[in-house]
């Protein structure tokens, strides 16, 4: 199966880099993160709202993601609040996913004939998104390397066809492959460079700065205000007719307004992290969320990307 | 005979689902099998995480054909009702032979037929003789298995790609053969795309390509050479032994673990247990830590010092055999366990400091932690089992104030980093941050103990702090839901309250503890805010709750609920441990040659005193009197009714049931006699008085016992 063991990566670029390339060869469309902040590469309405509808789809990314709660002031060997995923989606999911994903590993220098990878069961929910599937997390000698999930419910409709989701947490992999302890030691570009740069040179003033800003920086009340906000103006946007009366078009505004529910939840991160959010209260926001991700697949469900094929039901 | 041998083949399938999986798939195939009018001798099931397998021997080659006959209107019936009867069998006049009698015989070769038959006023009815031919097993295995794999009951199921099908994950490929002397032919079956093959593939990694198969036997043997264990079973015993060895080899012993080994069996096709040892750093972590760090996160056993009893090493098992045998593999498991155990040691020593300093940091945290939107938070709870402890431990034996500063900690550990990355710690961890907090060893030991018994058979606190603490966590609980009319209903019972109700039964009945529930449910009552009540609180609802829970208890200890009845209505029934040793002596009692005939003797007497009172319109409790009694038996009774009264009473006051029983039982001769030689409703007035006046005092004797009304049978 292996044509070539490839040689071994030696920096985190270079694994992301191997990814990229090995998902374009797959036929993917090899996009870019999305600009906003989210908690994870799922939110990306790549992945989000094209799994809706009929439409074949196929892309790969890196994502930046955001978790506010687990930023540890860049001290913990594996814990940061801002960390990257590698997010490949694939509508419909083809019948050797599971095969096209191990090719994945061993274009990053994780021979299966070396190593011990195993399914291990996982299902999938978010419940801030309405969707569910089910898979696995994919385990490498033990260790979490990546999520494998069949999406059957995204923003509370059926996945039909159903895509196939994989999520590699970027730097727990890296670290696996390249052998680092700390992930703040772990080469961001290759060793010998001139300029030879760790991902503690890039990140760990960051994750000492975001630490504080989330755990006791950030001003709850305005954070309220704009949580709010958010979900008013999700809402208005969606409100408006679908008929644009300037371009003569008929235009739904599903993602404008679903970056108003990404804000909502990178806003409630925020709140959970500051601790002003009640056990409580917390099911409710998680709710208001979801609802406003419900209308946004609703209205994409509507529009030309998101709808159903002729003749599908 | 043919054999059958069926293998379904799938990406991954949880472990937690495949011994089910195993059943429904033998259930499924052989029923439907068997419906359909084919026998077999024998059938087995296996499972791999990637495979579900059927092989059933001695399967019939074809169904037998099944003849069936139907009545008919009379030959001589309007044709509207001969047409009707046609439509209704799908026969055609042309198939009709008449004939008399039956002579099914003349008419080999045709399936189904008309006969006219006399009938006995001489005229002729028509019969329709309907038979189904038999049919080949093939075309109905493909049937019953299309209908198990759309219809397989799994937990959950799931969809792929842009099919309509659902399996447990993506199902790749069907294997359906059926072996004779002949050889083995493929049964035709397409279902979703997925054509019926006589093929299978080998070990994901180590042997991927596909081969065919031509019988069960061959099917094992290729399998192994390619890498899978079909069986489970064989798998489980592999990785015990395997695992064993590798301890035993280090002069350590693995610890058993059914469940986990069941798991892991069902997670490796090629089980290759490899052995790794834990870090110096982290031996010192509590030993439960470290087994549960290492199998809920990795699935790993643990591996015991014989000599000192503590987990020094871990045996993981792979799937698969590597040119390096296992060492990458090892050293990456290693790694990974040592970043978990990094983790739980980082919790520990955080948590240690936290219980040095008396717990302040999580009891106030605990403010802040919502028990119930209408029962406060956790701190407010636990100040309330602090109080409602108070009040129990004198009547459980223990220390009023030890069993308040136990009730207090309790639950602190519930803060702890610990128990917050594994909840099934709770408890435990608590137990050992008391004792970090330089806490008596009752309340670390009430810390550990109080959630319990979690159900009919786990073990029941037997430590009186643990005991206080135990009943007033679960009152709290008990009496709070009630409060707020969160009761549980039908199937549904969200706080799991009928559990806290089995808690304090199994705590007071294995402690043999006198409390009366009555007063424990208003101590713990008045615990609750009035505010909170939403006025459903204060009725005798949760004593019945209680009632009921005890009468299931007992029930599966082989009381019968009427007995409880008997007793629920004695005096000092809110007393569990009393009521329970009356009912026990009740019991006892029936199953005695003379329970049951004193039984009836009683209810014949009652029957008689209770017909006559209502008649009458009075009781019949003046007493009896000796001098208006006629006969030798009259007599008798009296006396044997003096007797036993003077044996009953003080039993029953000293609660020893069983002498009362057993005094009862000797009114069982007088009391035959009694009735069977007396008329009691005679027409001189004084003497039936008298002797309703008798039979009102076996009521009020055997009374004192239990209420033999309640009693059935």
């Amino acid at each position: 199966m292996t044509v070539t063991a490839p040689t071994p990566p030696r920096s985190f670029q270079e694994i992301i880099l191997r990814l990229q390339s090995y998902w374009a060869a797959q036929g993917c469309a090899v996009l870019q993160p999305y600009d906003m902040e989210v908690g994870a590469g799922t939110f990306h309405p790549a992945t989000t709202l094209r799994s809706l509808g009929t439409k074949p789809w196929a892309a790969a990314y890196v994502q930046p993601s955001r978790r506010p709660t687990d930023g540890r002031y860049g001290e913990n060997p594996n814990r940061l609040q801002h960390y990257y995923q590698y997010q490949v989606i694939i509508k419909p999911s083809p019948p050797d996913l599971q095969n096209l994903y191990l090719g994945s590993l061993r274009a990053i220098g994780l021979d299966p004939a070396l190593h011990d990878i195993r399914f291990v069961e996982d299902d999938w929910e978010s419940p801030t998104l309405g969707a569910w599937g089910l898979g696995w997390e994919i385990w490498c000698d033990g260790m979490e390397v990546s999520q494998f999930t069949y999406f059957q419910q995204v923003g509370g409709h059926d996945c039909r066809p159903v895509s196939g989701e994989l999520t590699y947490g970027l730097e727990r992999l890296a670290m696996y492959v390249l052998g680092i302890d700390h992930v703040m030691t772990m080469p961001f570009n290759d060793p010998d460079s001139p300029i030879a740069l760790t991902y503690g040179d890039i990140f760990l003033q960051t994750e000492e700065e975001y630490s504080r800003h989330n755990f006791d920086g950030a001003d709850t009340a305005q954070l309220l205000r704009h949580f709010e906000d958010a979900e008013a103006e999700c809402q208005r946007l969606l409100d408006f007719p679908p008929d644009d009366p300037k371009s003569g078009k008929r235009i739904i505004m599903a993602h404008p307004a679903y970056d108003q529910t990404i804000k909502a939840s990178h806003l409630f991160n925020l709140l959970d992290a500051r601790g002003v959010i009640s056990v409580t209260e917390r099911q409710a926001y998680i709710g208001r969320v979801r609802a406003l991700a419900k209308k946004c697949a609703d209205a994409f469900r509507l529009t030309e990307a998101g709808k159903d094929a002729e003749g599908v039901a | 005979m043919p054999d059958l041998l069926i293998e379904l083949f799938s990406e991954e399938i949880p472990a937690r689902m495949q011994a089910r999986a195993r059943e429904d798939l033998k259930t499924l195939v052989t029923n439907g099998l068997v419906e359909a009018g084919l026998t077999y001798a024998s059938a087995g099931v296996f499972s791999t995480p990637r495979r579900l397998t059927l092989t059933v021997d001695g399967l019939s080659s074809e169904s037998r054909p099944v003849k069936e006959e139907r009545k008919g209107p009379r030959a001589d019936a309007p044709a509207a009702a001969l047409e009707g009867f046609l439509r209704s069998t799908g026969l055609t006049q042309s198939v009709s032979v008449p004939v008399t009698g039956i002579s099914a015989t003349a008419h080999v070769g045709i399936a189904s037929y008309l006969e006219h038959r006399e009938d006995k006023k001489g005229g002729f009815t028509i019969y329709a003789v309907l038979e189904k031919p038999g049919r080949q097993a093939a075309e109905i295995i493909a049937e019953v298995l299309e209908t198990t794999i759309r219809n397989f009951p799994w937990p959950k199921s799931m969809r792929w790609g842009s099919g309509n099908l659902r399996w447990v994950r993506p199902l790749h490929s069907i294997l359906c053969i059926l072996v004779d002397e002949a050889g083995a032919t493929t049964v035709p079956l397409s279902i979703d795309g997925i054509q019926a093959a006589n093929t299978t593939a080998g070990h994901r990694f180590l042997s991927p390509a596909r081969f065919p198969v031509t019988s069960f036997d061959d099917y094992v043997v290729k399998l192994k050479r390619a890498h899978v264990v079909l069986d489970s079973d064989e798998r489980e015993a592999a990785i015990w032994q395997g695992a064993s060895n590798l301890a035993f080899a280090a002069g350590l012993e693995l610890v058993e673990d059914r469940a986990l080994l069941a798991e892991v069996a069902g997670l490796v096709e090629w089980p290759v247990p490899l052995m790794g040892r834990i870090g110096d750093d982290f031996l010192h972590l509590p030993p439960e830590v470290l087994q549960t760090s290492m199998k809920e996160h990795q699935k790993f056993f643990s591996v015991r010092n014989p000599k000192t009893g503590r987990i020094e090493g871990f045996v993981t098992v792979a799937n698969t055999e590597t040119a390096d045998h296992g060492v990458t593999i090892l050293k990456g498991n290693q790694k990974v366990l040592s970043a978990r155990l990094s983790d739980a040691r980082f919790f520990w020593e955080n948590d240690l400091r936290v219980a040095k300093a008396r717990m302040g940091e999580w009891l106030d945290g605990l403010k802040a932690v919502t028990f119930h939107n209408k029962l406060g938070s956790q701190a407010d709870r636990i100040a309330r089992i602090a109080s409602l402890a108070r009040h129990i431990a004198p009547l459980v034996g223990a220390d009023a104030e030890v069993a308040h500063q136990a009730a207090t900690v309790a639950k602190a550990d519930l803060r702890s980093a610990m128990v917050g990355e594994f909840p099934e710690l709770q408890g435990l961890m608590g137990m050992y941050y008391a004792q970090a907090a330089g806490l008596p060893d009752a309340v670390a030991h009430a810390a550990r103990d109080h959630y319990s018994p979690l159900g009919p058979t786990d073990t029941v606190p037997a430590d009186p702090v643990s005991i206080a603490v135990a009943l007033a966590d679960k009152i709290d609980t008990l009496t709070g839901f009630w409060a707020i009319d969160e009761k549980p209903t039908g199937s549904k019972d969200p706080f799991a309250l009928r559990r806290a109700a089995l808690g304090v039964i199994r705590l007071i009945l294995s402690n043999a503890l006198r409390l009366d529930l009555r007063a424990l449910r208003q101590i713990g009552d008045s615990a609750i805010p009035a505010v909170l009540k939403s006025g459903a609180g204060n009725d005798d609802s949760l004593l019945s709750f209680f009632h009921d829970r005890l009468k299931v208890f007992l029930k599966d200890q082989g009381i019968r609920h009427d007995l409880i009845d008997a007793c629920l209505s004695m005096p000092g029934h809110d007393d569990l441990t009393l009521l329970v040793k009356r009912a026990e002596a009740l019991a006892a009692f029936l199953k005695t040659e003379d329970g049951p005939n004193l039984l009836a003797g009683f209810k014949r007497a009652n029957a008689i005193l209770s017909q006559a009172e209502a008649k009458d319109g009075v009781e019949y409790s003046y007493g009896a009197d000796i001098k208006f009694a006629e006969t030798d038996v009259e007599r008798a009774l009296f006396a044997a009714l003096d007797r036993a009264e003077a044996t009953i009473t003080p039993a029953v006051q000293a609660e020893d049931f069983a002498a009362a029983m057993s005094a009862m039982a000797t009114l069982r001769a007088p009391i035959d006699a009694f009735l069977d030689a007396t008329q009691i409703n005679t027409d001189n007035a004084i003497l039936r008085r008298n002797r309703l006046n008798l039979l009102h005092r076996i009521r009020a004797i055997c009374s004192g016992v239990a209420d033999l009304t309640k009693v059935e049978g």
